[in-house]
């Protein structure tokens, strides 16, 4: 902190929501809130950066960000009463373990590369078209901060290293080289069945329209594939490739998560009305130019366009609290403000803190029942039993398919090892995006898992069989080296990078409340949806940027395949 | 564009559509005044550009233009800079009337005429198109300008076929693309390019059309593909000679008059009895051709009379191209006859000259050879023998070496690779064959293997064929003609298959002589098919079946009794093709529709009265015009024809008047529905 630049005092210090963090999805809500007009809204994070855990990077402050928070908090100083407010010591509990870093080509590092990478904390992550997230951007305007590109191409691989493109389209049908003509058949007639319900669904006429039976949508998406009846080769890829289902549904004892016909159908809908939504997308997916982190920042800057006051590279140390428990104001059940690391003490109504910010249990102790139940969302739970999601970074020389720059690569359950548990999935990422220099890719891995162990076994996996190994110029890999032909077309990696990070869901807890950490998914949706719902309860029932329909109409520019997304 | 629905207007719009047309119609008033005094001022000219803006559809707009331009043209011809820039000014008023609608006929012809001046780059022409394709890949004007344009720029054909298959890639319900591939690939296949080879290139194009037929078999443009292909790969593009009577090796009986020899069962079949003396060298082709003259076709023979023989085709078009030609040759000239063993040998394709109506040459010369019996015997007239075709018919148990001689060896080439991606595709199709048009391609294809079948009956799934026929006409009513016709062709194919097969529908006519009948009744048959196979059959039963033409008979020359009771015959133009029938005796077409449509306009355009003017002058014409102008179609028929029994009972058209009007048309008619008609 020292070598901050000393701050000048914030003014105004009274707010009606302060929002701590500015990873998604607390961003959507600083627009959100700032925009509906009746908030004012201050808006800090720690960092030097906008995003948080969905903040894109360099390759230094990315290495000293993942050790920084996994490092154990210092031991914050005793409660200090202030002479108005009870003081509440904050600590700092760190998403991510087991980080591990390799760099295998030290030029890497070097002045002239480094600052051309911008690499993702939550990869690997995309939009699909048709997210609820894209009409958010939409609605509150913030789409004109950023610019998406298409994911040129999907592929489910497995063990022996071949990756399948995913026959996601009709078009993509007639062109796959391996679906025998019988499997093509059966893979659009599947689809035209799922279109024909979607269509269904959308009127409310009921007579001589295909639809799937009710009993169907109970039962399990799984067996509802079987019965279609559809090869298991392709049930894998409308499963894994398309659905993107997380946990090997063939095995349901060991299934974290047995998918519902109805569910999966609804994944399905998403993929089908993602491809063609935007005509010059190619796919159902697209990714942000200069990575990730320009969507939390995308929305932060419309929040700021609208009045949220923002203040980066400020921590909170302490929470204050009304010293006089019997006279506490029942809605902000007691709670008042906080206090900024310059000293400086803000005050506001309701507060949202980054997971994770927590309280530690001796700081707990001293407080009345009241206080406790103000301060509830701020006590770690036990993370293992909310899941854990192990992600990979390599940067590496060369693609993992000839030709094409921007790709996702699924590994289904048991495709890369029998005890596999649950669905590996990889971008690829190119200089198109500017993520990386030119003659680079980025490759982002995740899996959920149990135990850091397994998730990392899991990932090195998978990089063993899409990436040549390199003789380690540090000793932090022992990754053996085979001179193998088949090896030697195979992309050479130049860094590497691995942790687990804890999944933190989201909690309203009254005036103090806590946003979700990033999930385990491809898309933002379930981070969206915990923003709208934290949205809704913070503000009672108001719809987020009602105000906000088609305001400006984008000015229709040509661009190298970028895609502009406009309403 | 394709399926997007039409939008009701809204008042604002209507006003505005309202108002501009306010606005054109008053352009369109100064306009036409300006083209009808040939005012070609620029004032007048950009009148005329900013019609088009408003209406691309201004024919009369784009062709004042081009009288406008020929005018300064031919003014300023030499002025090269200045015929360019008037060009080029063309080019851009198309350009933005095609903005407008890019499926503005005028324009896109416009924009032709102004490059084939010759004056205007090309180059451009294939980027603005790839513009307006982007913006609808199926829009059939641009594919067709496309045509045009990579025929101006020799762009390579190659490149072109790459074209469409990255549009195909994109988005296979394009028929447009499709279409062109075909166009494309037709023109390398019949070159036989590197690379082009049919029994390699075609294989490759099935693969192709599957992945678009088995991903979405709802989809149209695929089966017409499959369509195209599948005729690539039946059809042979030289013309071929598919049979001939007299066949190869056969030995003929040949008399004199009407009635025949008495001879032994099995020689019925090779025995022939004409009134003039003659007897028709039939030649059966695959296809139609042209070109078949005595220069073309060489007939070596011992027979006099025969030195300058006359080719005519057998078609009921008034042309000079046929499947079918005939050439009659004398074997009783006017000198003394001698009963000798005559050796025909005919030669065809010596000399260039055979084409076909697709513009292949017969290119393999082909020889057959037969002997002539010529008999003394004139046997005497058995005029009074009336046929009745109810009774009097006994199996003829014929040994099928009887009827060897009758199946003639195709002239056919490369069928292997034809046979192999037929089998290909039938065992392929089974898997579709849920669908109306999986049915009838698995139908198709089931009968492209017979068609190119070497041995006749093996491996042929007859009964699968007709069967799905007969599904398809319960199961998709509105095309039932044309299942049921394909129905009779699969049905007449199973029964000459094979000699076995044929010689159950062969019979044996007590009442005259043990003739020879083939009895093809009650097979509901809708059209008559494979005649090449039946050129030798003098006595024909067709009755009781639902044919409405006969149309395709008129190969069987040799036809004297033709039973046609009990169809669905409406008129005697549906009879045309009997005109072709020198030895016809005997017609039965009772109990048919005749006389319920005096035209059948269904079938084909026929001789009508309009086109026919010398009968007023023949005899018959003149003396009974009331008569002949009211069944002009029967007297054109019958007039040709000298028939000694006809039947007509049963029609709308008998009565006592048609009854009074046949005998003066058919002098020779001796029994007119049972009656005889003189002592």
């Amino acid at each position: 902190m020292s070598d901050l630049p000393p701050y000048p005092p914030l003014d105004p210090t009274t707010y009606d929501l302060i929002i701590v963090g500015t990873g998604v999805p607390s961003p959507i809500l600083a627009a959100a809130a700032s925009s509906s007009g009746s908030s004012s809204v201050l808006h800090l994070d720690p960092n030097p950066f906008y995003g948080s855990h969905s903040a894109s990077l360099s390759l230094p402050d990315l290495t000293s960000f993942l050790h920084s928070n996994s490092l154990s908090p210092p031991s914050p100083p005793p409660p200090s009463d202030t002479p108005d407010f009870l003081s509440v010591d904050l600590a700092t509990r760190s998403l991510y373990s087991s980080v591990e870093i390799a760099t295998f080509d030290s030029s890497i590092l070097d002045e002239r590369h480094s600052r051309k990478f911008n690499v993702d904390l939550c990869g690997p992550r995309v939009l699909f078209c048709a997210d609820e997230s894209i009409n958010l951007m939409l609605r509150s305007g913030s789409n004109n901060y950023v610019e998406f590109k298409s994911v040129d191409a999907s592929f489910v691989g497995d063990s022996s290293g071949e990756l399948r493109s995913v026959p996601d389209s009709r078009a993509a049908i007639f062109k796959d080289k391996s679906l025998g003509l019988m499997e093509k058949k059966q893979l659009m007639k599947f689809f035209k069945l799922v279109q024909a319900h979607l269509a269904a669904s959308s009127t409310e006429r009921d007579e001589g329209v295909v639809k799937i039976a009710e009993e169907d949508m109970e039962s399990p998406f799984v067996e509802f594939l079987a019965k279609m009846p559809l090869p298991p080769k392709i049930k894998s890829i409308i499963l894994y490739g398309i659905a993107m289902v997380d946990y090997d549904q063939d095995n349901v004892e060991a299934c974290g998560d047995l998918l519902k016909t109805k569910e999966g159908i609804a994944r399905l809908a998403l993929y089908i009305t993602s491809i063609g939504r935007f005509s010059n997308a190619l796919g159902a997916l697209i990714y942000p130019i200069y990575g990730q982190g320009e969507l939390p920042q995308a929305f932060c800057r419309r929040a700021a366009v609208k009045g949220c006051i923002y203040v980066l590279r400020m921590p909170i140390t302490a929470l204050l609290l009304d010293k006089a428990s019997e006279s506490v104001v029942v809605e902000t059940g007691g709670y008042k403000g906080v206090r900024l690391a310059t000293g400086q003490e803000i005050f506001s109504q309701k507060l949202i803190l980054d997971p994770c910010i927590t309280v530690g249990s001796e700081s707990m102790s001293t407080l009345t029942d009241q206080q406790k139940e103000t301060l509830r969302v701020l006590v770690p739970k036990s993370i293992s039993s909310e899941g854990k999601i192990a992600r990979g970074i390599c940067i590496i020389r060369g693609s993992v398919k000839a030709d094409i720059s921007n790709a996702l690569v699924v590994y289904p359950p048991k495709s890369l090892f029998p005890e596999q548990l649950a669905a590996i999935r990889v971008l690829q990422l190119g200089s198109g995006l500017a993520v990386c220099p030119a003659d680079m890719h980025v490759l982002y891995f995740s899996t959920v898992c149990e135990n850091d162990d397994q998730g990392k076994a899991a990932l090195l996996s998978a990089m063993s069989t899409l990436i040549k190994p390199q003789v380690p110029e540090n000793l932090q890999s022992d990754s053996a080296v085979e001179n193998d032909t088949a090896e030697a077309a195979k992309p050479v990696v130049l860094w590497r990078a691995l942790y687990v990070q804890a999944m933190v869901k989201g909690e309203f807890g009254g005036s103090i409340s806590s946003a979700a950490s990033p999930d385990g998914n491809l898309n933002y949706n379930e981070m969206v949806e915990s923003a709208v719902k934290l949205y809704e309860q913070l503000m009672g029932s108001e719809e987020l940027f009602k105000e906000e329909t088609s305001l400006d109409n984008t000015t229709e520019e040509e661009n190298d395949g970028g895609v502009e997304i406009e309403a | 564009m394709h399926g997007r629905p039409r939008k009701a207007y809204k008042p604002e719009e209507e006003a505005a559509s309202a108002s501009k047309a306010v606005k054109l119609r008053s352009l369109q008033t100064q306009f036409m005044s300006n083209h009808h005094n040939k005012i070609y001022t620029k004032e007048a000219i950009d009148l005329s550009t900013k019609l088009l803006e408003i209406n691309p559809e201004a024919y009369t707009a784009w062709n004042y233009r081009k009288l406008a331009v020929e005018d300064t043209l031919s003014r300023e011809e030499s002025n090269q800079d200045l015929v360019k820039s008037i060009l080029d000014e063309e080019l851009k008023v198309v350009e933005s009337a095609l903005r407008q609608n890019f499926k503005s006929y005028g324009a896109w012809h416009h924009r032709k005429w102004v490059l084939s001046k010759g004056h205007s780059s090309v180059g451009n022409e294939l980027r603005l198109l790839d513009k307006f394709q982007s913006l609808d890949s199926r829009n059939f004007h641009a594919w067709n300008y496309r045509r045009f344009v990579v025929e101006l720029t020799n762009r390579s054909k190659q490149d072109e076929l790459k074209y469409t298959e990255d549009m195909i890639s994109k988005d296979f319900s394009n028929y447009s693309a499709w279409h062109n591939r075909s166009v494309l690939l037709s023109s390398f296949l019949a070159r036989k390019a590197e690379g082009f080879m049919p029994n390699e290139k075609i294989p490759e194009e099935y693969k192709l059309v599957h992945d678009a037929i088995f991903t979405d078999e709802d989809d149209q443009s695929g089966w017409f593909y499959h369509l195209w292909l599948l005729d690539q790969t039946v059809n042979v593009e030289t013309p071929l000679l598919t049979s001939s009577w007299p066949s190869h090796g056969s030995r003929i009986n040949l008399s004199g008059g009407a009635g025949c020899l008495n001879d032994s069962a099995s020689s019925k079949l090779t025995t022939f009895c004409s009134e003039s003396g003659s007897f028709p060298l039939i030649l059966y082709f695959d296809q139609a051709v042209s070109g078949v003259s005595s220069s073309t076709v060489a007939v070596d023979s011992e027979l006099r009379g025969n030195e300058d023989l006359v080719w005519e085709p057998v078609s009921n078009k008034n042309s000079r191209v046929s499947c079918v030609w005939v050439a009659r040759l004398n074997y009783m000239s006017s000198e003394p006859c001698f009963p000798k063993e005559y050796k025909v040998k005919v030669r065809i394709g010596n000399s260039p000259g055979i084409v076909s109506s697709r513009g292949c040459n017969f290119s393999t010369p082909y020889e057959f050879v037969f002997t002539a019996h010529v008999h003394d015997t004139v046997r005497e007239d058995s005029q009074e023998v009336i046929v009745s075709w109810t009774d009097g018919f006994d199996i003829w148990d014929a040994q099928s070496k009887d009827l060897n001689f009758l199946v003639n060896l195709d002239q056919q080439m490369g069928l292997k690779w034809r046979q192999e991606a037929i089998e290909e595709e039938i065992e392929l199709f089974r898997a579709l064959s849920d669908s109306k048009i999986g049915k009838l391609t698995l139908a198709r294809l089931l009968m492209a293997k017979a068609m190119i079948s070497e041995n006749g009956v093996k491996g042929v799934h007859y009964e699968e064929i007709l069967e799905l026929y007969s599904d398809l006409m319960v199961l998709d009513s509105s095309h039932y003609r044309y299942y049921k016709d394909e129905h009779s062709v699969a049905l007449l194919h199973k029964v000459t298959s094979s000699t076995e097969s044929l010689s159950r529908y062969l019979f044996q006519y007590r009442d005259i002589n043990n003739s020879i009948c083939l009895r093809l009744n009650n097979l509901s048959l809708s059209r008559i098919d494979s005649v090449g196979k039946l050129l030798f059959v003098q006595m024909l039963d067709l009755s009781h079946n639902e044919l409405h033409s006969t149309e395709g008979l008129e190969a069987m020359q040799l036809i004297s009794c033709l039973n046609l009771s009990h169809n669905r015959i409406r008129s005697f133009s549906a009879l045309d093709s009997l005109r072709h029938f020198k030895q016809l005796l005997v017609l039965d077409v009772s109990h048919n529709n005749i006389g319920e449509h005096s035209v059948d306009t269904t079938r084909y355009l026929c001789s009508s009265p309009l086109s026919n003017s010398e009968w007023t002058e023949d005899e018959v014409g003149r003396q009974m015009t009331s008569l002949v102008t009211k069944y002009w179609d029967a007297y054109f028929v019958l007039r040709d024809l000298d028939l000694k029994q006809l039947d007509i009972a049963g029609n709308v058209i008998a009565g006592d008047e048609f009854s009074s009007f046949v005998p003066q048309v058919v002098p020779k008619l001796v029994w007119l529905d049972g009656q005889k008609l003189r002592s």
